[in-house]
């Protein structure tokens, strides 16, 4: 028998875990990749078909939005039970996961019946595999469901996902008006602006700078929490973070159990007070 | 047109999860519950397409009977009818909503032009049900989009991808899963909660079938085990929290 992992392309790093983390199977692992226009739905069909044909026991693939759904393709091509975003697997008949639930807030131990196993690798558990030999499957043309074209992306500004340094504000910003603080502040620092799921619902800041599990995933040096209370919701976009300062005047928030450094008191006059340190240090 | 969203009741989890004793859930005995966030958005878009077009909407979900909570909360906000499969508290897995779903669109006198789902949910996080909703109705399925208009009698979809989007041009009818940030839904009115309460809700109670993904418990994940450092309280910190920033290199 053998492991079919599908990566989403050759050198995704992602899809490189999903190909250490199927060597616990213990079987021989077979990597492979699908040219052209992405098809999701082909290119499931293109799993379901070459586990069938290869009597492979079971198919893995990166628990990104891609390996998640082209595997959900194959498993319901296959009418198989997928699970996604594990973290851990003990083979057997039946095979056992532990996988994420509210974004990495909650894990879930879960029996996967059947065969083939059909499982996605979230993010980051385990190092890529170095080498891995990829061969090509070819998928049938999709006519309805295939990328058309690309709409780029202006590259304007310190993209969030990307920036080494995050501050975000959160509800305790107040108003739109109010993140003028924040904005200094990033600026001095060369960081990107975040917010929490609080401030887009209140239509203060555009979606693209929530941070959570709905919103964007950052991955900062430091991340600068402002007013932030600490819902699953945003630390599941948080957890990335190597280094978490907050901003807060309740000294019980719960943002303060996963800080590393904590400022207890009112953003409005904590921000500045730093941004004029900052300038004051720089001597301008 | 005739559109159908699938939501599903999930609790507001605030700050710190705490488990019930057979560890098998979230305890909700201090906690109020909602639809996951990328459905709020579903059914926006759902009361915006019908605005446009004309047409009507039902909001479905598959829950206990509690969930009828948030099946008004939808149609508050413009959704003109309700399905509820109604369960009896025990999670249902992917591959068992999926069907229970199915089986209530085909029972639907009249077909769905348009099937919007949230990407994932926003508890158990499968990414599965629309896919596998799509592939038993034979229809063609986008996920996690951003973007959504009508286009020569099909649907064009832009889906976020790092670096810009990616865009489908579907034929309908249609499943599509969408994210936040597709829109910004409305608050509900007074008077549109008031006609919710008057809108008719279709219940009936599906079979739940074996678990082919069966949930054992739950598990808090281990903490950072960080020891906060409080550099201050108010501005005064400030000096203490630039000496941080230089030692992190940051400044």
């Amino acid at each position: 028998m053998t492991a079919l992992v599908f990566l989403e392309s050759r050198d995704d790093e992602v899809s490189r875990q999903a190909v250490a983390f199927a060597s616990q199977l213990g079987e021989p692992v077979s990597a492979v990749s699908i040219g052209g226009a992405y098809a999701p739905r082909a290119w499931g069909q293109a799993l379901a078909a070459a586990v069938q044909e290869r009597e492979a026991s079971s198919i893995l693939g990166p628990g990104s939005e891609r390996g998640n759904e082209v595997l959900a393709h194959a498993a319901a091509a296959l009418d198989r039970p997928m699970a996604a975003n594990c973290v851990s697997l003990t083979p057997g008949q039946p095979a056992r996961v532990r996988r994420l639930r509210w974004g990495g807030s909650l894990l879930e131990e879960a029996v996967v019946h059947g065969a083939p196993l059909i499982l996605t690798v979230a993010p980051h558990v385990v190092e890529a595999a170095a080498e891995v030999e990829v061969t090509e499957l070819e998928a049938g043309a999709d006519a309805d469901v295939q990328v058309r074209e690309r709409v780029r992306a202006d590259g304007g500004g310190v993209s969030l996902a990307d920036a080494s340094v995050v501050v975000s504000g959160g509800r305790g910003v107040g108003s739109a008006e109010g993140f003028a603080v924040i904005e200094e502040l990033a600026e001095l620092l060369g960081a990107a602006v975040g917010c929490s799921r609080a401030v887009t619902m209140a239509g203060w800041r555009p979606h693209t700078d929530q941070v959570g599990q709905t919103g964007t995933k950052i991955a900062p040096d430091i991340y600068i929490a402002c007013g932030i209370s600490g819902a699953t919701q945003h630390m599941a976009g948080a957890k990335g973070a190597k280094k978490l300062l907050a901003i807060n005047p309740d000294a019980e928030a719960s943002i303060f159990t996963s800080a590393d450094y904590a400022v207890i008191g009112d953003l409005h006059e904590v921000v500045p007070a730093i941004s004029n340190e900052i300038r004051k240090t720089r001597g301008s | 047109m005739n559109i159908l969203v699938s939501v599903k009741r999930v609790p507001l989890t605030g700050g710190k999860i705490v488990l019930t004793d057979d560890e098998r859930a979230i305890s909700t005995r201090h906690l109020g519950f909602t639809i996951s966030p990328h459905e709020e958005c579903a059914a926006e878009e759902a009361v915006r397409l019908i605005e446009q077009h004309g047409g009507s909407s039902t909001v479905l979900t598959l829950g206990p009977p509690e969930a009828e909570e948030q099946l008004r909360d939808v149609m508050a906000i413009g959704v003109d009818r309700a399905i509820h499969l109604v369960t009896d508290d025990q999670e249902w897995d992917p591959q068992a909503t999926a069907g229970a779903i199915v089986d209530a669109v085909r029972a639907q006198e009249e077909p769905y032009d348009l099937l919007l789902f949230g990407n994932e949910s926003a508890d158990a996080g499968n990414y599965q049900v629309a896919i596998r909703v799509a592939h038993a109705l034979g229809l063609p399925c986008v996920t996690g989009v951003k973007a959504i208009a009508l286009a020569d009698g099909g649907l064009r979809c832009e889906q976020e991808v790092p670096g810009g989007r990616d865009v489908y041009v579907v034929p309908m009818p249609a499943v599509v899963t969408v994210k936040e940030g597709l829109n910004l839904p409305r608050y509900p009115s007074v008077p549109g909660r008031l006609r919710a309460k008057r809108k008719p809700v279709e219940a009936s109670n599906p079979t739940r079938p074996e678990p082919q993904l069966e949930m054992l418990r739950l598990v808090l994940p281990v903490g950072s085990g960080k020891q906060v450092q409080v550099l201050g309280q108010g501005p005064e910190a400030a000096p203490a929290v630039v000496a941080v920033l230089e030692e992190l290199g940051v400044i």
